[in-house]
């Protein structure tokens, strides 16, 4: 197992002149869950989509450093960024299915990777599927259009879909914060189970959440990364006075 | 990572764990084909749109320019020159009646009132002979109208430069031994048919558009601004045709006036056809006036009305204005109502409810019966260069100018 | 008192100048579309519709202008949609908006809709007749008129770059409804972007095609002077090919009110063809307002 599975170096991002990442270093183990905490517009999304460079399509977007994912910079020129972002999946904060089938939005990716054969894909999406836990809600109705599902269940179906394409890292931006208690405490069960084949790094804004499923956090304040560290310590014993009043609601 | 996973290709998977095994090579960007080409093509046919805008007026004015060739003879008139290169097309399949052609045309104001209803070309055999004999132009008489072709066929530089030169004058006689090809009686029928149409439905939509913006409220609202919208989708020839079934008749049995079909009737009934274009942009315009504005002067003990005149239209007038020019725009180049409702006789006469012929319409009278080549072919693609020159022009006006100026007002300075 | 009083009348006077703006606007088109719908009523009828004409076209139907426009807007919306969609995709998914190409593109484009119906025509016959068409006859059939002369391909194609602009701004406007976080979606899966556009962009935007198919179908339906005289024809007794003159209802009302010798006789078949043209715009533009109302509220869930 990497413990350099993502690495960044004085890595700066500016949207046209605004900066909105400063001299950010940071190290990610692999098969690790780690948490971004930090106060709204802090830049947690903003960094977490340049680790598979969804910010390429946000015009004016520059970047300066070195982000190193499996000691490969992913912005040098050579870079396949669609094969980045297969190997580096997303699940965004707003569930955002297709307007297809369950099955279709969990076969969506393998089709597009050159997988065609039936059998398979129905053994890829009953995988991801079980992998996302929600298997059983869906099995008997995978021909239904996916809107039909519940906030909770999309949200899942949106994991299963990210996982289909057998990504490595698993990015994931404030995954349950439009859930419900119930939803919410089903995927971080998920997010737990997870981190045996996958390396996640999750945004979030509920301290307790970071708490519950996430090995390191990390905390973000005006652009800059304050502190990175065990989640316990980081909850327990900050080193930074700015992450001490942020975790204990003291803030601002 | 085994070498044969870094050449990057695609290869059959053969089951779920091979597909789950792959591990994937991000270091080597892959050409894919599929993407180039698609953005090759779409980008092609994208810049496509700004082609054709180019090759319109490239090929309508290459048909016109023979017509400024006055030192050597046009290979392409002399091609057609010939009495059987005669093709008539579209409208005329009675061959036998060749009278035809006798364009509109009288300049002369003594004929002028008994050039009643004529539609370019006017298949009424005696009715089109009464009128060239008076309008004195004994050479389009039946017997010679084939010799009248092959002479105006034949045409070289002399013909050439004497057509060029008569375009600055009133007649438009474009058939006949000596043709004339005068635009000015012309150009001043669709200034004054233009004119009336904006005199009819500039009020009427800007005042429309007020009360849909500022007084309606919302069920009003949304009855009245289909309905107008709706207006948009009626062919200008139904237009043309209410105009000349009906309006002509109502108006005349109104304003008690002479000629049936005249400048005004075609006035109003372009202004009908306008009328959708100037309501939908002044609307666009008065609503993009932000609501701050609105509550500012109501907030100041203005009422209403006061506000919608005083703060709102005054923010919105630039639109107004690329509303006020799209409508002309719109009347300058419509060709159906004024081939059916103006009476089609060029005539230098300021007279509103004197017949006119639009440069519109005289080239769709005129075009579907003309030789290929010929002067008076080229002097019609002449028109239309200008038809687009002008339309053109007052679209970028319309688009640059106004759009600027309206952004400045309305985010102030 | 009184002051208040003329201040108001005012304002009652001005409202309602504009209200009866609006409503001698609706009157007009109300009176339009009754006498038309009067006039021809007596003509509508399964026969009228399905016969050819007879009697110096005095009588009988008007089955080969239905089918010639028929074959006109099919003719023409095979080469308006695909072009105009993908301008639409360009646009949207591949310039930037800011981008200067971007902005002369959106200009062409409000300048092919603002450039009269009559340039378009002699266009068609400069260019698709006397020059494509010639040269066609020349390379392959030695320089005797088969293309070089109007029919209907010219003029479906003529047609089809005048609506073009009409299906690029239905197209563009239903593209913009498809959410942003569809095509993130897709593309953080390891789609490339052109299977994003194929497979999750222009699945969701179907009825934005179709609407601006169908309001291209309804101005090509009813437009008259584009083919005036690159293939409209006065009267013909065989059903058209593509290499045909045919006959269409917009010019069929022209030269009977107009080019006819006998235009009282065949009035009412003038109104009848009149009501027809009016109806069939009609119903493709109300369809057209109603798919547009849907996919505005979708846009707005
Ligand atoms: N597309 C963009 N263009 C310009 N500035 C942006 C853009 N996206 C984000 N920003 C700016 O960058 C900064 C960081 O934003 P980001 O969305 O990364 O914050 P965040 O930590 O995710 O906040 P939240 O917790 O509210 O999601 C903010 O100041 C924001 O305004
Ligand atoms: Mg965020």
């Amino acid at each position: 197992m990497s413990e350099n599975k993502i690495h960044t170096e004085n890595m700066f991002l500016y949207y046209s002149e605004k900066m909105a990442l400063n001299n950010i270093s940071i190290t990610i183990p692999e098969k690790k869950v780690t948490a971004f905490i930090g106060p709204s517009g802090c830049g947690k999304s903003t960094f977490l989509r340049s680790l598979n460079r969804m910010n390429d399509l946000i015009d004016g977007v520059r970047i300066d450093g070195k982000v190193m994912i499996d000691g490969v910079n992913i912005y040098d020129k050579n870079i396949d960024v669609v094969n980045l972002r297969k190997k580096v999946g997303m699940v965004f904060q707003k569930s955002n299915p297709f307007a297809k089938s369950i099955y279709e939005n969990v076969a969506y990716g393998p089709k597009i990777n050159g997988v065609n054969d039936k059998s398979h894909l129905d053994e890829i999406v009953e995988t991801a599927l079980k992998n996302a836990a929600i298997w059983e809600e869906v099995k008997d109705r995978l021909g239904d259009s996916a809107l039909g599902l519940s906030g909770g269940q999309q949200q899942r179906l949106c994991i299963a879909r990210t996982l289909a394409v057998n990504p490595e890292i698993v990015l994931m931006d404030e995954p349950a914060s439009a859930l419900d208690p119930l939803s919410t405490a089903k995927i971080e069960e998920l997010i737990v189970q997870l981190k045996e084949k996958y390396t996640i790094v999750i945004v979030t804004h509920n301290m307790q959440q970071a708490a519950r499923i996430s090995d390191n956090t990390a905390f973000f304040y005006l652009g800059e990364l304050i502190e990175h560290d065990k989640t316990k310590k980081i909850f327990t014993n900050p080193e930074k006075k700015q992450t001490e009043d942020y975790i204990t609601g003291r803030f601002g | 990572m085994t070498k044969k996973e870094k050449t990057g290709k695609k290869k059959k998977l053969s089951g779920l764990e091979k597909w789950q095994s792959e591990r994937i090579d991000i270091t080597q960007k892959r050409f894919r084909v599929g993407d180039y080409l698609a953005e090759k093509v779409i980008k092609g046919v994208a810049y496509l749109s700004i082609a054709i805008v180019f090759l319109i007026f490239v090929f309508v004015f290459r048909e016109s320019l023979p017509i400024f060739n006055t030192s050597k003879p046009a290979t392409e008139t002399a091609v057609v020159g010939k009495q059987d290169s005669q093709e008539t097309y579209g409208a005329v399949t009675d061959n036998t009646s060749t009278t035809q052609e006798s364009y509109g045309s009288v300049a002369d104001s003594s004929s002028k009132t008994n050039v009643q209803e004529t539609y370019g070309e006017v298949t009424d055999q005696t009715a089109s002979q009464e009128q060239n004999i008076l309008a004195g132009d004994s050479a389009s008489s039946k017997n010679s109208s084939s010799d009248t072709y092959t002479v105006s066929a034949g045409s070289g530089s002399d013909d050439n430069r004497t057509a060029l030169k008569s375009m600055a004058t009133k007649e438009w006689v474009p058939v006949s031994a000596n043709p004339r090809y005068g635009l000015l009686a012309l150009i001043l029928g669709t200034i004054k048919i233009t004119f009336i149409s904006l005199l009819f439905a500039a009020p009427l939509s800007i005042l429309a558009a007020i009360y849909v913006s500022v007084f309606a409220n919302k069920r009003m609202k949304e009855i009245i601004k289909p309905t107008i919208e709706l207006l948009a989708g009626f062919p200008s020839v139904v237009i043309g045709f209410f105009a000349l079934m009906v309006l002509a008749t109502f108006l005349q049995s109104v304003f008690h006036y002479e000629t049936r079909l005249n400048s005004f009737v075609g006035g109003i009934a372009m202004g009908i056809a306008a009328i959708p274009i100037i309501f939908t942009i002044t609307e666009d315009a008065l609503t993009a006036v932000p609501k701050s504005f609105y509550e500012a002067s109501l907030a100041l003990g203005a009422s209403k009305w006061q506000t919608a005149f005083f703060v709102i239209l005054p923010a919105a007038t630039p639109g107004i204005f690329a509303a006020i020019l799209l409508g002309i725009g719109r009347v300058f180049g419509e060709t159906m109502i004024a081939l059916m409702a103006t009476g089609n006789a060029a005539q230098m006469d300021l007279n509103p409810f004197a017949s006119v012929r639009t440069l519109a319409a005289t080239i769709g009278a005129e075009m579907a019966e003309v030789v290929f080549g010929d002067t008076h072919y080229n002097v019609l693609f002449l028109i239309g260069s200008l038809l687009f020159i002008f339309t053109f022009v007052i679209n970028a006006v319309a688009e640059f100018y106004v759009k600027g100026k309206l952004m400045k007002r309305i985010q102030g300075k | 008192m009184i002051n208040s009083f003329r201040k108001n009348f005012k304002g009652v006077a001005i409202e309602g100048i504009t209200l009866f703006s609006a409503l001698l606007i609706i009157t007009i088109i109300i009176v339009m579309i009754t006498v038309i719908f009067i006039g021809g009523k007596s003509q509508l009828s399964w026969e009228f519709l399905t016969s050819f004409p007879t009697e110096g076209m005095t009588k009988g139907g008007i089955f080969p202008a239905i089918y010639g426009t028929a074959l006109l807007v099919i003719i023409m919306s095979i080469a308006a949609v695909p072009f105009g969609t993908i301008t639409a995709i360009y646009l949207t998914e591949y310039a930037k908006e800011s981008s200067f190409i971007a902005k002369t593109i959106r200009f062409a484009v409000r300048t092919l809709a603002v450039i009269p119906s009559i340039i378009y025509g002699l266009f068609g016959l400069g260019f698709f007749i006397k020059f494509v068409g010639t040269h066609v006859d020349s390379a392959l059939y030695g320089g005797t008129l088969h293309w070089g002369q109007p029919n209907l391909l010219w003029a479906s194609l003529t047609m089809a770059l005048l609506t073009l602009p009409v299906v690029i701004v239905s197209v563009e406007e239903a593209l913009k409804t498809v959410p942003q976080e569809l095509r993130a979606a897709s593309l953080a899966l390891g789609a490339t972007k052109w299977q994003t556009i194929r497979k999750v962009v222009l699945p969701e935007s179907v009825s934005g095609i179709m609407t601006g198919t169908i309001l291209a179908v309804s101005r090509g339906a009813g437009e008259v002077a584009p083919i005036l005289f690159t293939g409209a024809a006065y009267y013909l007794a065989t059903l058209p090919g593509l290499g045909d003159q045919f006959m269409v209802l917009g010019y069929h009302i022209y030269v009977l009110t107009t080019q006819s010798a006998n235009v009282d006789q065949s009035l009412p078949i003038q109104f009848g063809t009149t009501c027809v043209l009016l109806m069939l715009t009609f119903v493709l533009n109300m369809s057209a307002v109603i798919l547009r109302y849907r996919i505005r509220k979708k846009k707005n869930n």
